[in-house]
């Protein structure tokens, strides 16, 4: 399936949550913020969010700025 | 008098200087910059996670977060919906419900656009956030912002990136006589002299990121900012005398040889 990923589509086997996503993407996950369809998703919630074919995802970390 | 603290909402910080963390060559260029400029506050901006290279080193690899407390900031942001969505993000990646919000109205000047900034000011304090808006120098509209429930205001002293320095010390020293939160100068520091002049107006920090990161020798600016920011501020506490038109003698006039 594909979702909405930074903005790029991306593939997918099928549904996952955004646990598997963030691991499958090798993101260390205590370094990020994720956003599902516009909604923040807390840490704790990462194993039990499913994303879906057609979703989009935001996969943000901190840089430099000002 | 005892001065040694910038309070803002329930947090106190021993510097009165906050640095950003960008534009800096290297990340460790960064810390050693950070480390001399003396300040407890690092701005830092929330952008989309590189997917193609993730060799990149994590900032927050170069940044200890057990001496600095992390500023996220909606910078780049063009609406309230975007900078409200930046900040959550932020919240989330940093576990604290600080922001420096941005929302910017032009490209060219990166001017601030007062009506989306007091939206998004509404919304994030309606959401437990604490609200530090980068705005005009307009007294007014920092009138709002507190009213709107800012932890402070930080209005720009000139363009971001400028150098220019402070260019309209009277309405920066109206907004300080007239808020209630502190009042922090952020943008626009070019020099040291520069961070110094918005100190002597009586404002309660100054930030910037660009007048040291773009520094020749940031890590020697950085010290520059660190001493002229507690200069600065000395001399507001000390009173400065009052400018006048013609000279005073600093001799007495009483007892000059040959009268």
């Amino acid at each position: 399936m594909n979702i909405v990923l930074n903005g790029e589509t991306y593939k997918t086997d099928g549904p996952l949550t955004i646990g598997r996503l963030l691991s499958h993407l090798a993101i260390d996950r205590r370094r990020v913020a994720v956003e599902h369809n516009m909604n923040v998703v807390k840490q704790s919630n990462y194993d039990s969010t499913i994303v879906n074919s057609g979703d989009a995802i935001e996969v943000v970390n901190f840089v430099g700025g000002g | 008098m005892p001065d040694n603290l910038l309070t803002i909402a329930d947090k106190s910080f021993s510097s009165r200087l906050i640095v950003g963390s960008g534009k800096y060559l290297t990340n460790d260029q960064m810390a050693q910059a950070l480390e001399a400029s003396g300040a407890e506050m690092v701005t830092v901006a929330v952008r989309r996670v590189n997917l193609s290279d993730r060799s990149a080193a994590s900032l927050l690899d170069h940044i200890d977060t057990s001496r600095y407390f992390l500023l996220p900031n909606t910078a780049g942001c063009y609406s309230a919906d975007e900078a409200v969505r930046a900040a959550r993000l932020g919240r989330e990646a940093g576990l604290s419900n600080w922001v420096k919000l941005e929302v910017i109205g032009d490209e060219k000047t990166l001017f601030p656009d007062n009506e989306a900034l007091l939206e998004a000011t509404r919304i994030l304090v309606a959401e437990g956030f604490v609200v530090l808006p980068y705005t005009n120098d307009d007294p007014i509209t920092c009138r709002k912002l507190e009213e709107a429930g800012a932890a402070a205001v930080m209005p720009l002293g000139a363009p971001i990136g400028s150098g220019l320095g402070i260019q309209n010390p009277n309405n920066i020293q109206i907004i300080k006589e007239a808020s209630s939160v502190p009042v922090i100068v952020d943008a626009g520091v070019g020099t040291a002299s520069d961070a110094a002049i918005a100190m002597e107006l009586g404002v309660d920090g100054v930030l910037m990121n660009t007048g040291i990161a773009g520094a020749n020798n940031p890590v020697d600016m950085a010290e520059a900012m660190k001493l002229s920011v507690k200069a600065g501020r000395l001399a507001y506490l000390a009173g400065r005398i009052p400018k006048k038109m013609y000279a005073t003698a600093s001799s007495p006039l009483d007892g000059v040889i040959g009268t």
